[in-house]
């Protein structure tokens, strides 16, 4: 149901190239299933809410973030680097796309990935015929 | 304590302490080959990852611990011994194994021990827990402090 994907970037005219976006980190992530669609868990420490980026293109879910060092003095050991992080996931039709929603605490990310409406089990209830 | 002529007796000690000290490694339980399944609070990885930082007054630690359950940090400081210890939150244990597609941030209690560059004075160390960073603030102790030796000119 879901796949992860590594789309190639569009380049694009007149901008110029950086190397931010190449050295990236990938983030651990659970995915799990629930009664009414998928829920993606994503570490994320050290990013701000408004550093997230959380996009549906194509059927292609791509999470961007920026994190940032609380640590900002002379560094006299270091044993990790946080550099953007960017993952990419394939998304099955039956995703609800217009109802994702994203929420984050603690430098974890949380996003729901509702199953379109048909998909969804439905109850049916028995009527005993009298 | 080193000579200018070739000393064998003296060439051979500095080997062999060497080689005690190497011993000593393997044999403490940090090591690496060391029995650490049967030792509570050592865990094979050290997690969190950690960045140390230093200034005129103080030392900083930036430990990399998304997740966590604020409640669980726990910081103690011995001399210049720096105890982190905690618990990161595992996913509702409602879901079942089977609805998993990817399992990879992994949860538990953790416990990491690390020396500072110095001493520090524990009760007035300060802990931030802000988008899974904690960041440790830790005045170093008086003894440690630089000292500043005015020059006179004559």
């Amino acid at each position: 149901m879901m796949k992860e994907t590594t789309v190639p970037a569009n380049t694009e005219k007149n901008v110029p190239d950086t190397r931010e976006e190449t050295r990236t980190l990938t983030p651990p992530v659970d995915i799990f299933e629930t009664e009414n669609g998928l829920v993606v868990v994503a570490d994320l420490p050290g990013v701000e809410k408004e550093k997230i980026d959380v996009n549906v293109e194509k059927n292609i879910l791509t999470l961007k973030a920026t994190p940032k060092h609380q640590l900002d003095k002379e560094i006299a050991g270091r044993e990790y680097q946080l550099l953007p992080f960017f993952r990419q996931f394939q998304l099955s039709d039956a995703v609800d796309q217009s109802k994702i929603s994203a929420e984050m605490k603690y430098g974890v990310l949380t996003i729901h990935l509702p199953k379109v409406a048909e998909q969804q089990p439905r109850k049916i209830a028995v009527n005993v015929a009298q | 304590m080193t000579s200018f002529f070739w000393e064998p007796i003296q060439g051979l000690e500095a080997i062999r302490r060497e080689m005690d000290q190497l011993l000593q490694q393997f044999d403490s339980p940090r090591g690496r080959y060391a029995r650490s399944a049967f030792l509570p609070g050592v865990s094979a990885r050290a997690y969190p990852l950690i960045n140390i930082g230093e200034d005129k007054d103080n030392v900083y630690v930036e430990a990399l611990a998304p997740g966590l359950n604020p409640e669980t940090i726990e910081v103690t400081v011995l001399r210049d011994q720096l105890r982190i210890a905690g618990e990161k939150t595992a996913i509702n244990p409602d879901i079942k194994a089977e609805a998993f597609h990817r399992s990879e941030r992994g949860a538990g209690k953790f416990t990491r021990v690390i020396a500072l560059p110095t001493e520090v004075e524990g009760d007035k160390v300060k802990a931030e827990y802000k988008n899974g960073l904690l960041l440790l603030t830790l005045p170093k102790h008086a003894e440690a402090k630089p000292k500043q030796i005015a020059v006179k000119v004559s």
